[in-house]
């Protein structure tokens, strides 16, 4: 399946001024009497077109099988939406051995078959390869942790330009470090979750942000974490089937993680900020570090509204405060999750470091003994209806 | 890469440092500027944080940036587009001369006087519009009006600092005068009368952002054409600017529209009066106004002024580059209708004094393809009635259809018919009655909109529609 990323204005919200034309470094826009429309295979996808124009109508992209030519949108009143390209029901490749491993190992709590949020999006999966990857470039690359804390975290946005990567919040990518280990053997393949919701980073833009730890002898992370902006990255994926953000704006969503475990939670919420604001679904996150310095992402976590997410940090290294893990938080938070609990539109999602599962699972366990449920029946039962994923490492 | 430094006094892109009696002169208009735009800009507005676009470069690519302003924060500053290398005259009596980058001496009073009466414009439709905000439909309403106004005020810099550059005393002199005049003032009025009239409520504002400031900018495109290259460059900036208040307007008025159309159908009733929307006919009458009351803005239908500043190369024509003739159009014709004996013949006069009506026939154009996109909303609703533009001769006060009387349709008719009949054609005083009723008070909570108006289809910046656009201090 050959996906292209088409480049398209919407008809319906073009007023016809001409900025974009006149700003195309290329030609490749043009127009007749009444529509406005790019050329495939003149564009570039360089945006140069996007900020002058005054109507966000430039910022269209859609992923299609055969690209519009420009006689078809000439002939248009609206975008073609919902028939751009091959529906996701294609079958698609089984994942290389060493995903699939990858994958399994990282969801062994919850087992292999467990199925994806009822509400969540169909997901593409497996477009790209080891063997057959889609190169990124890099857009950017920083460090959100603390300067002299030992936690090196970077924040590595990725653009595909003109190759479709379509993506759900929860997958995740691979990515093969260059060059080969002691015995000459290329690297094994490293997944990284995506931290950015499936409409980009920045809205509309077709790329993607990882949140990457730098780990003393690492390979794939020391690789990841010193890429340059402009570099060029190999990437397979996406990867993922289960571990899906639930779509319904009802879905009570229970997030808890540790250090980068927060990549696809910033996806979520940044998901829900960005479309479902107005959302009667909750957002709790419980999310673990050693510090507020050491906390990927806390400067903007401490900004969004209340009234989207609830947030509770737990800090083990603070001096003169008494350690705190994220299960100490689940427990001080009872009497809510119990209501959420008991809720069917709640769902349960962990990510983080191995292990850190069990201290959640006990939590949990004693919070239904208070309010009298079953965790032991409940647990089960919210796997099965695809409302609890954990995803460690 | 002509980036912009905003830690500079006054923001620009032209090394204002550089000329330190320019910067001067500049400084010291600054005040006046800023008490100008206290008393007369938006009312109210001091202490709000507005989500603003912002010029932080005249390229295309590194234009602007979106992000909250304190309305008393904001920089407006001088923004030129780039030079075009070896930029040449294109038309008229010096065509295929390096373009000038000072005044010709012999044609200094002709470019002052074009470039005042388009720096005239701008300040004008800020006070014309400056009581607005108070019944503001929506935040995301609120936000695109300040957007449009602190724009205004950036162009008048922009004409200003033509003034004061390339003008000397005389060009100091008219950028004081521009502070000095009012709109709708009886002893110092604006220059056009356009400029002059109320902007009372929200419809008459976005028909004057979709039908004025179009013809702002054929204006800025004629003078974009310009020999005087400073000219050029600063329009050519401008309209990039421009187009922002065109989407208003017409996004607004297709917003009031759709709404009419629901209310319609849900209620199998014509009559939403009742039911607190503005109908579909009085959206006509309005549109009716605004495009008579413009199309004076473009001047006599045959004018040896416009031959003049063309055969200078001064002021070009709508996109004069693209034209496949010779540009200067000395020995060809233009037709031009003429009012013959109580009807109309087209008349063939030299092309270059037919300039200003070949000018307003490239508006016409434009604004009768915005008007179908309007009815293709109203055909969606399956509802039979088309907004049409009235004929060219209708409700004219300038050039030669000013002494006929003429029905929206073109028939000539006696001048007590037209006022007899005017109410069925003009917005009168009970249609401008109720619409400024139903402007009631200011819509402020994010995401809601007055009954009046449907929301948009997105926001701005790929931001939500509910976005706080506005933050009230």
């Amino acid at each position: 399946m050959e996906l292209k990323r088409q480049h398209l204005i919407d008809p319906v919200v073009c007023i016809r001024c001409n900025t974009c034309e006149e700003a195309c470094p290329v030609d490749a826009i043009t127009h007749d009497g009444t529509n406005y429309v790019v050329s495939y295979d003149k564009c570039t996808g360089c945006r140069t077109c996007v900020s002058p124009c005054p109507t966000g109508a430039i910022d269209n992209w859609l992923l299609v099988d055969q690209p519009w030519s420009i006689d078809d949108q000439f002939g248009w009143e609206e975008l073609p939406l919902g028939q751009t390209g091959p529906g996701p029901a294609e079958p698609a490749p089984l994942p290389p051995g060493e995903v699939s491993d990858l994958l399994a190992a990282a969801t062994a709590t919850t087992g292999p078959s467990v199925p994806p949020p009822a509400s969540a999006a169909k997901p593409y999966f497996n477009l790209y390869s080891r063997d057959t990857p889609v190169t990124a470039r890099v857009a950017g690359n920083m460090r959100i942790t603390g300067e002299g804390t030992d936690s090196d975290i970077h924040h590595v946005v990725l653009d595909f330009s003109h190759n479709a990567f379509p993506f759900l919040e929860g997958q995740s990518i691979g990515i093969v470090p260059p060059g080969t280990d002691a015995k000459g053997r290329a690297h094994n393949i490293r997944l990284y979750s995506i931290a950015s919701p499936r409409e980009g980073e920045r809205s509309g833009c077709n790329n993607l942000a990882l949140t990457v730890k730098r780990v003393a002898g690492g390979v794939g992370s020391n690789y990841v974490c010193d890429l340059k902006k402009g570099d060029e990255v190999r990437v397979a994926g996406p990867f993922g089937q289960a571990f899906l953000m639930p779509d319904a704006p009802n879905a009570n969503i229970i997030m808890i993680c540790t250090g980068t475990g927060s990549a696809p939670f910033r996806a979520f919420t940044e998901r829900r900020r960005r479309n479902a604001q107005d959302a009667s679904g909750k957002l709790m996150l419980f999310f673990g570090a050693r510090t507020p310095e050491e906390l990927p992402y806390f400067g903007p976590l401490m900004k969004l509204p209340k009234s989207l997410i609830d947030v509770n940090l737990a800090f083990s290294r603070v001096p003169d405060r008494p350690k705190q893990y994220v299960q100490d938080k689940i427990r001080e938070r009872s009497d809510d999750l119990a209501a959420l609990l008991a809720s069917a539109d709640t769902h349960v999602f962990i990510c983080g470091l191995k292990g850190m599962e069990q201290g959640c699972d006990e939590a949990f366990a004693d919070i239904c003994r208070l309010h009298g449920l079953d965790w032991a029946d409940l647990r089960p039962r919210m796997r099965e209806e695809g409302r609890y994923h954990v995803e460690t490492y | 890469m002509s980036s912009i430094n905003y830690a500079e006094k006054i923001p620009n892109n032209v090394n204002l440092s550089e000329d330190r009696k320019l910067q001067r002169a500049l400084e010291s208009w600054q005040p006046h500027y800023i008490d100008w735009w206290k008393e007369m800009g938006p009312e109210g507005t001091s202490t709000s944080e507005i989500y603003l676009r912002t010029a932080i470069s005249a390229e295309p690519d590194g234009w602007a940036q979106f992000g909250h302003v304190k309305m008393e924060d904001y920089r407006w500053g001088i923004f030129l587009a780039p030079p075009e290398k070896d930029r040449k005259v294109n038309f008229g009596a010096h065509k295929g001369e390096d373009a000038w980058q000072e005044v010709p001496g012999e044609y200094r009073s002709m470019l002052r006087r074009l470039i005042t009466v388009q720096g005239d414009t701008e300040p004008a439709s800020v006070e014309q519009q400056r009581l607005l905000g108070k019944c503001c439909p929506s935040l995301y309403d609120l936000r695109n009006l300040f957007q449009v106004n602190v724009e205004e005020g950036r162009h008048l810099w922009a004409m200003v600092y033509l003034l004061h550059a390339h003008f000397g005393k005389d060009g100091r002199e008219e950028a004081e005068e521009m502070l000095a005049r009012r709109s709708g003032d009886a002893d110092k009025p604006r220059i056009l009368g356009a400029f002059n009239e109320k902007t009372a409520d929200w419809l008459a504002f976005f028909m004057f952002t979709f039908i004025t400031d179009r013809d702002g900018k054929y204006q800025l495109c004629a003078l974009a054409e310009s020999g005087f290259d400073p000219l050029s460059r600063s329009c050519r900036f401008m309209l990039t600017e421009e187009a922002h208040h065109m989407f208003v307007g017409e996004s607004g008025v297709g917003r009031i529209i759709e709404r009419a159309c629901q209310v319609m159908k849900e209620n199998r009733t014509e009559d939403v009066r009742k039911f607190g929307v503005i109908d579909l006919p009085t959206i006509q009458r309005y549109l009716n106004f605004h495009y008579s009351v413009t199309s004076d803005l473009y001047g006599a239908e045959v004018s040896t002024n416009a031959a003049t500043s063309y055969n200078m190369g001064l002021k070009g024509r709508y996109e004069e580059t693209k034209i496949g003739d010779d540009h200067q159009l000395e020995h060809t014709t233009y037709s031009v209708l003429h009012p013959v004996n109580g009807g109309f013949q087209a008349v063939e006069v030299p092309a270059l004094n037919a300039l200003n009506e070949r000018l307003r026939l490239d508006w016409a154009e434009d604004v009768a393809k915005g008007v179908e996109r309007w009815n293709k909303i109203i055909a969606k609703h399956g509802i039979d009635f088309k907004l049409t533009l009235p004929h060219l001769a209708f409700n004219r006060a300038i050039g030669h259809f000013s002494d006929i009387a003429v029905d929206p349709s073109g028939k000539v008719i006696s001048t007590e018919e037209f006022a007899r009949r005017r109410d069925e054609w003009l917005p009168s005083e009970s249609d401008l009655a109720y619409v400024l009723s139903l402007m009631g008070g200011a819509v402020t909570q994010p995401g809601k909109f007055a009954n009046w108006i449907a929301p948009p289809a997105r926001g701005i910046n790929n931001q939500p529609v509910d976005f706080d656009y506005v933050r009230f201090a």
